[in-house]
Formats: structure tokens, sequence, C-alpha cells
């Protein structure tokens, strides 16, 4: 079958606008062939003969008249065994392999196999005259640590297939046909490992959406106590530059408690990058002994790299994301930054002189964001596991103001707002997650009530801090500045976290309630304290402890000599006759 | 194939348009005696922005396409010169025309990135000791109009132990483009130099060229084993030139004027900071001034999210607070073992001093440990702070100790006991 071609009749920056013959798709790839190298571009607009095409290259040296192949495909990702430690660019471009080919720099055009050309060892799980549909197992290969399924590729008819030819269990080719399927009219298709996918369409081959109810640990005590997250939900980290928006993704991306991570770098700097390239490898995931790099996929496209292919990226890293929540696993993505694909979307908007909104973003930017949000869900598939697709997204709003389109859009769609605070991170405090303005709509590891209960202390303690500061020290009552102590014991020996500190900077949900136990019998303790001398000195004693115990390991004798002291130190000063 | 053609249709700004067949999108062409590159393709509609400005020019103008992209000569003879931001001699030299390297070139693949880990020293201990500045980083210089960033710049040119410096100037005043140039012949740095300049008074359009020509020299160096150092003041002007020709084509506007793309030109910018393996690197240090002190403001915005932190200059100072490099922890604790505390420590008494100095302006009582504050506090600006000091990270280091023990018994400094008895210095000297 020939595709479509058609010639350049315009180019505006990474914008090229095409004549064509016949019929063309909205989102249809096309390269634009320029002397010996393809450039791959994307259409987004069609207007009679003309399409736009976002071109995910530089567009240097491109003329009139030059001409452009369609695919007669949507953009696309290529899915199978061998995704998992992988280093791609927004586009599915291996970048090692690159390097390899093309030494320190890009060179654009160049499109390798995404998918890793080696054998499995496969495992089928159906028979020859079975009835298979989309997104059903054929068989199985080990991927590392996880049981690789090979499902019917999911861009079949949603129709009955019969198995009309299944390989034996033996190693194979990931590009070796595996299976023969027919559909009820006897048409036959090959399978082989690897399939394609459309980014920008969610897979949906399960049962049911549920609702995500179960907490992702993260080890961070803030977090999962105070702002928890969920498997299967969404949360969103606006901040401004310095406050540790990428710190916070990066512990996460080490310590959540889920099967895959996907790390989504879009248009940050490429250094952060290079550090999770380097060190992913090296550090080993307790859960399974072998190191973080065997259950992560980095998506990276750094700031310099083209703007279109940025655009690209998160959705590329969602299509992966949905792909191993298929086979019954928990997933994890982070995207940072989402202000930058949202920048990417207003550059393309901008070209195509649509009427700009609020900042010069497109109008559409909230419903996109809300869409790409929605990919992330808890579900029971078809053979009844239950998976999910958790999304954190950074925003990185402009001047920290967090009244910006893409925060204010993104807030609407998220469960949990992590926001970071400049104030705090300039005082040390980290993770600098603002505990106030913050909100989640999830359940956490330990129970609401009490959570309240200690974010009322925080809330009453910021107030008196605010009227201290006109008023000072002197005219504030004892009982207000006890409250006052209480707040800041609990804000720095439980919602700061040392993340140099090997035991302080990952916490188990155990642990934190464990701390928690007692952090809440101090806050909700009467003290006999006379003055507020002697208050400062109680509850600095409280906070040195605190912190001692707090970089403890749980085994070691000093971590239940610690407690002890704290238990005798609040006895100490708590009033007999309380309640 | 070169194609002449004789009919300009529209002149707007800096922008021309002429109908013309075969051009490729950013090639250079010569419009009279001035380049120009090809910023836009609409059927046979081209526009090219003339680099020289279009003042003067007239409808019946040759326009000449050369069929290549704009490039700059790379080689030796660079060095010592001064150029324009379209790489014409400013210097009344010859000009060079051989070897010629494309500019604006593809960004680095993030795989073949290393973690930095090589210091700069400075001579400057704001710098060497507190925000320490590294191999391959991109760190601007975030000030205001009237502050002495132009002379930061030209000391850490004289003094970074660096190969070669290339320093971007764009919307220079031309007493600045003359300072830089007497500053680094007087201290012989001149023969590892290369300057491409544009002065206030030049178009508009060459000082968009500046930093892409500046970086793409500098890149090839680095790549033949140079370790560069990039200066570009000031980064304001150069977005502000950027927001000039995108109204003038018309764009729609985001922030306060500025294009909608300005994070992503600033990044393609910045991110040529690099090391690269087996070869030489590539360090940037710019300067953003912040129109109205205000950091929000869309150029020192966007560039904070991009750069791997910033140094605040403030009344003639890098201030300690606001100032961070981002990359330090990757050397710091290799150069002393005290380096990390005393860095730690000195910051933390700074700010305390910071907040006894504020209650002793509001007429509060002074205590004994607020004297104490004060005390260091003046000498720590006068001399650490100070941007006349110039002394190693070592002696800084040392100098530290000595500020401390002339103010403070051991155990206030919050600093650990094994280091104290190990650094701190036995006789008082008079520090002063």
């Amino acid at each position: 079958m020939k595709n479509n071609e058609g010639h350049v009749v315009g180019v505006n920056g990474n914008m090229v606008t095409v004549e064509f013959q016949g019929s063309i798709a909205k989102n249809e790839v096309g390269y634009i062939v320029v002397g010996d190298t393809h450039l791959k571009g994307e259409v987004i607009k069609i207007r009679g003969n003309l399409a736009d095409m976002q071109v995910f290259e530089m567009t240097n040296g491109v003329a009139v008249g030059d001409r452009v192949e369609f695919a007669g495909e949507m953009l696309s990702v290529e899915l199978g065994p061998g995704l998992l430690t992988q280093i791609y660019d927004g586009l599915q471009n291996p970048l090692p392999d690159l390097a390899e080919k093309c030494g320190f720099f890009l060179q654009r055009g160049i499109y390798l196999d995404p998918i890793p050309n080696r054998d499995w060892e496969f495992t089928p799980v159906v028979a020859v005259g079975d009835k298979v549909r989309p997104g059903d197992t054929l068989g199985t290969v080990e991927e590392g640590v996880f049981t690789h399924r090979i499902m019917v590729p999911f861009g079949f008819d949603a129709v009955p297939w019969t198995v009309k030819k299944i390989v034996t269990k033996g190693v194979y080719n990931v590009r070796a046909e595996i299976a023969v399927l027919s559909d009820p009219k006897g048409r036959e298709e090959k399978c082989t490992m690897v399939f394609s996918w459309p980014v920008k369409k969610p897979i949906k081959l399960y049962k049911e959406r549920l609702r995500p109810d179960e907490t992702l640990i993260t080890k961070v005590r803030i977090i999962d106590t105070f702002l928890p997250i969920a498997k299967g939900g969404t949360y969103c980290i606006p901040g401004p530059f310095g406050a540790g928006k990428t710190v916070l993704q990066h512990m996460t991306s080490r310590n959540a408690d889920v099967d895959i991570v996907i790390i989504a770098a879009c248009g940050e700097r490429a250094g952060e990058v290079v550090e999770t390239l380097k060190e992913f490898p090296e550090l080993i995931d307790p859960k399974t002994g072998k190191t973080l790099m065997e259950r992560t996929i980095i998506i990276c496209n750094t700031s310099s790299m083209p703007v279109a292919a940025r655009e690209s990226s998160v959705y590329t890293a969602v299509t992966m994301g949905e792909y191993y929540r298929q086979m019954g696993l928990n997933v994890l993505l982070l995207a940072d930054s989402t202000s930058r694909w949202a920048q990417a979307m207003r550059e393309m908007s901008g070209r195509l002189e649509e009427i700009p909104g609020e900042e010069a973003f497109p109008a559409y930017l909230e419903s996109v964001i809300a869409a790409f949000y929605e990919r992330a869900g808890k579900v029971r598939l078809n053979d009844g596991s239950v998976a999910s697709v958790t999304i954190g997204g950074t925003v990185s709003p402009a001047g920290g103001n967090f009244e910006e389109p893409v925060t204010q859009a993104t807030l609407k769609v998220v469960g949990a707002f992590h926001g970071l605070s400049r104030e705090r991170s300039d005082a040390r405090k980290y993770p600098a997650i603002h505990p106030l303005d913050s909100w989640s709509k999830y359940p956490g590891i330990i129970d609401s009530e009490r959570v309240e209960k200690a974010r009322a202390i925080l809330f009453r303690g910021n107030e008196i801090n605010q009227m201290m500061k006109v008023v000072g020290e002197e005219g504030t009552s004892v009982d207000d500045y006890v409250i006052y102590q209480k707040s800041e014991l609990l804000d720095s020996a439980f919602l700061q976290q040392n993340s140099f500190d090997p035991v302080d900077s990952a916490v188990l949900p155990d642990r934190q309630r464990h701390v928690f136990d007692l952090m809440y019998k101090v806050l909700t303790s009467d003290f006999v304290l006379e003055d507020k001398k002697g208050a400062r000195k109680f509850f600095n004693e409280m906070r040195q402890k605190f912190l001692d115990w707090n970089g403890v390991v749980t085994d070691d004798p000093r971590f239940a000599e610690t407690e002890d002291a704290i238990e005798q130190l609040l006895v100490s000063k708590v009033r007999q006759e309380a309640r | 194939m070169q194609k002449v053609y004789t009919k300009i249709e529209s002149i707007i700004g800096d922008v021309i348009t002429v109908r013309a067949e075969g051009v490729r999108y950013q090639d250079l062409a010569m419009v009279g005696s001035s380049y120009a590159n090809v910023i836009k393709l609409d059927g046979n509609l081209v526009s090219l922005q003339v680099f020289a400005g279009a003042k003067g020019i007239s409808t019946t103008d040759q326009v000449r396409f050369l069929g290549v992209p704009m490039k700059v000569s790379y080689s030796e003879n660079l060095l010592g010169r001064v150029f324009t931001g379209s790489g014409r001699p400013m210097d009344g030299g010859p000009e060079l025309d051989e070897n010629m390297i494309e500019i604006g070139g593809p960004s680095v693949n993030p795989a073949k990135r290393i973690i930095p880990r090589n210091m700069i020293r400075t001579g400057i201990p704001m710098i060497d000791v507190f925000n320490t500045l590294v191999e391959s980083q991109k760190l601007p210089i975030f000030s205001v109009s009237g502050e002495p960033y132009n002379q930061l710049l030209a000391r850490i040119a004289m003094q970074a132990e660096v190969d070669l410096i290339v320093l971007g100037g764009m919307g220079l005043k031309y007493d600045d483009y003359l300072f830089f140039r007497d500053t680094l012949e007087n201290s012989g740095a001149m023969g590892r130099t290369i300057m491409f300049i544009h002065t206030a008074s030049d178009p508009t359009v060459e000082c968009t060229l500046v930093p892409d020509m500046a970086l793409a020299v500098a890149e090839r160096f680095a790549i033949d084993g140079k370790k560069v150092l990039v200066l570009l003041t000031d980064m304001t002007n150069f977005a502000d030139s950027m927001k000039e020709m995108a109204i003038t084509m018309d764009q729609v506007p985001s922030n306060r004027g500025y294009p909608g793309d300005l994070y992503s030109q600033l990044a393609s910018r910045y991110e040529k900071a690099v090391d690269f393996e087996g070869a030489g690197s590539l360090t940037i240090l710019g300067v953003t001034t912040m129109p109205g002190d205000d950091v929000t403001h869309p150029v020192p915005d966007n560039t904070g999210y991009i750069t791997e932190g910033q140094y605040y200059l403030k009344n003639g100072r890098i201030e300690p607070f606001g100032s961070l490099s981002r990359l330090k922890q990757n050397v710091n604790k290799d150069t002393r073992d005290d380096h990390r505390a005393l860095m730690d420590g000195m910051i933390k008494l700074y700010a305390a001093y910071k907040d006894s100095f504020e209650k002793k302006s509001m007429g509060f009582m002074m205590t004994e440990w607020d004297k104490k504050l004060l005390k260091y506090g003046r000498l720590f600006e006068e001399k650490l702070m100070a941007l006349t000091v110039n002394i190693s990270l070592e002696d800084a280091l040392d100098l530290g100790w000595k500020i401390l023990a002339d103010c403070f018994e051991p155990n206030e400094t919050g600093l650990k006991s094994s280091l104290i008895m190990e650094r701190w210095p036995n006789k008082k000297p008079e520090v002063r």
C-alpha cells in the first residue's frame, strides 16, 4: 500500500506547512526529506489540502518543495520486553545506542529500534484453538525480576481471535513470530513479542476502574502521614526554582513502593538526568535485591532538545506505564516538569496563530492536562488482577506564583497537592512541602482523626508565630508559647527529613507510625511549664532527642533507649491530673 | 546556485520579505552589504532578518542567497580577536573565513554527559568557599543595573584556571567593552580570549547572534580538549532583543511581551555547558540583570529554572543568601576536610548576625552574644565578602578559622569538636 506524499510549502520555526494529496489523518506521522535525512513530524492541523506539522527536529535547511512522506499511522511507541532499564528520548529513541552511533551530539533524523534486538525465553500460556482478545496473554518472558506478559496486540479488533499457531517453550528473538491468530472472518494476523500503540490514545483494556484507596508509600514522612498519595492516584508538586522539586522526585523514584518507575524528564536540565543515569545502576532496591535501574525506564527530553518531542515525551511515558499496568503491575510515572510540556504546547499554539488564552497558553490547556492525568488509575484487569498507574507531576510556575494557568489547571484534576515553598527551602526545611497550604484527598498510613489534630496544632502554632512577630515573645502567653513550641517540634522532628542521613532519608511505614504515636502523645499532653524559658529548654531537649531517634536504625539498642528517654522527659513535665 | 532577487516585498523593523525559490530555512543571504538569514518560509515568500538592521534598505536592493547557513570561523587565529555578532572583525584585524563551522548546532546526548567533578578556582572566597564554581556548570550572576557585575566577570576571567575565555557581550555600553578589552589586555589574558561584542548601538539582530557565535566556537575548542569559560553579559539584553524580533514578526507574546519560547531559547544556549569525557569542557558564567531588582521577572525567572544555581550580586557583594551553586556538593567534598563544615557553620553564624543586626537597628538591647555576632558579621563582610579580597581557597578557609577564633569560643560555633581540635587557631591572631 502506497502511503500519501506531499511537499513543504512553508516553514516557521519547528512548524512546517505541507501540501498533500489524498487523505491524511490528524496526528499522523510524516517525514520531511531533507537531502538524505528524514525529519519526523506529526500532523496537528489540517486545512483543505494543507497540513501543519510539528517537527520533532531542528528544521534548519528545510526548503519549500521538499518531499514529505506520510507514514499512515499515528505517533506510536513500540511495546515489548526490554523496555526496562532503557533511556529514551521523547520519541523512544534509545539514547545510549544513539551515542554509540553518533558520538557526543544528538544528530537529527536518526531513528533507532527502541526495543533491544535480543532473544527471550518464551513460555506460552495459550494453546491452538483457544479464544483470545486484545490484551490477553499469549505467553510470558522473564524480564529481570518481572514476569513480562506477551499480549495480543492492543490495536487488534476487539473480537474473539482464535489461536491458529503458537510456538512451544523456547528461546526466540523479540521480533520473531510467536503466534498466528485469526479473527471470526478467518483473517490471519501474525504476532511477535513487539507491537506498537499510538501514544495519545489511552489503553483501556480492563474490566473496571477502581477508586485509588491504597496508600502509595514514599518513605517520606510528611507525604505518607500528612499528604499521602495513592496507587492509581495523581498528585502535583508546584514550586519555585531551587525549592527542591527535582530532589523530591528523585527521592520518590528511589523509594516509592511500586513495581515500576518511569521517569519523564521533560524539558529540564540534562545534568539532573545524568545523576539518575549514573546512580541508579549502582543503587540496590531492597525489595528485589537488584539495582534500581532494573525497575526503571527513563524518558529524557531535556530543555535543549527539540520542543515538539518534549510534548510527546509525557505521552510516551504514560503509554509505557499503561502497558506494564496491563501485566498486573503497579507503575509510578514521575513527570518533571509538566510546565515545560505546557510551554511546548504554547509554542506550537503560537505558531499556529491560535487565539491565545491566559498568559498565551492555548485555550485547550486545561482539557489536555486533565486528559493526561486521567490516564492514571487503579484498574481491575480482565483476568481479575488489580494494577495501577500513578502520576506525579512537578509544575514550575513562573515567578513561583501558583495563580498561573498550568498550576491552576493541574490543581483541578489531581488528588494531592504538594506545594513547595521558597520560605521553607530558604530556611533549609526539607522537604520544603508547605504543610498547611498543601492537601491530599487520599487515605494515609495514620488515621485521619489524629492527623487532623496534629495539623490543627501546626496551624495554631503558625498563627501564634505570626502574632509573636508583632508583639514579641513578651506579649505571648505561656500556654500559646507551648502550642507554638509543639508545632515547631512536629515540624522539625517529624515533617522535616534529612535526605543525606542514611537512616532518616527513607522511613518505613511501621516506623513512621511508631514515631508518630509518641509524637502525638507529646502534642496532646498538658505540660507543667512555668515560663517560656523553661518551655524553650524543655522542647529543645525534646527536639534533640527526637532528632537523635530519627538517626538510629530500629534494631540498634539506642533506638529503644532514646525512646525511653523521650518517654521519661515527657512524664517529668506532664500535668499529673491531666483531663 | 546563487540567485539574486531585486524586488523586496516588505520591510518591517529589521525583517524584510522577498519572493524567491529554492531557499532553505535558516540560510544566509546578503542584503545590500549586510548579512541576513531566513527566519520564515511561506510559499515563495521568504522572511529574512537583516543583521545590520533594515535602516536605509530600499525595495530595489539586491538580495543574494548564499545557500549556506550562518557559520563562524574556527581556528587558533581567533585568539586575542574581537568580532561583532555577525562575525566581522571589530578590532581592525583581518576577516577570518577559513574552517567555517555552523552555529546553533545540536545538543549533547544526555547519555554522553558525565557528573561534573572539577572545581574552577577563582580566588574569590564567596565563590570558592561558599558556592564553588564547577567545570561545565552554567551559572548566571543575578544583578541590577549599576552593580559591578562586569568587573566581577572580568576578574573571574583573569583569575579562573581555564585554557580559554570566550566573551559574549550583548547590549554592552561602549565603555564596558573598552573596560573588558583594556582589563584583559593589561592582565595579559587577552592572548587566550576571544570576544564577540554587540554594543548597545549595534543592530538588534546581531545581539541575538552573539551567544550562538560564542558558544559554537567555545564548543569546538572544548571538543579539542580545551577548558573553556564562556562569559555572557548581559543575557537580559539578549532576551529583550528576541522580544523585539518576535514582536516584529507578529508573534503572540506570552509574558510581559516576551515570546512563548523564551525558556527553550535560553535553555538551548545554557545547555551548551558540558564536560566532554576524554576532551575539554565548557563552563558558562552569565549575567542576568533583573529589571527593578525583581527576581520573578520572566528573564531571571526562566533563567533560574535552567541554570545550576545563581550568584546574587547586590551592593557590590555576592550575597550568601539567595546565591546557590547546585553543583558545589560534587566538588567541595574533595577540597579540604573542613570545607563543608566551615562553609555551613559560617553561613549559619552570618544568618544569626543578620538577625542581631536587625534587632540592633530596631533599637533592641544587645546581649553579649549579639555583640559577638556583630563583630563576626563585620569581619566576615570585610575579610571575606568584599569583592576586593583575592585569596586562594585554602587561605580563605584558614582566614575563616581565624575570624571564628577572634570572635567566639569554640563551642559557640556549632562545629564538630573533632574539627575544632584540629583546626582551631591556638593563639588569637589579631584580625581587624
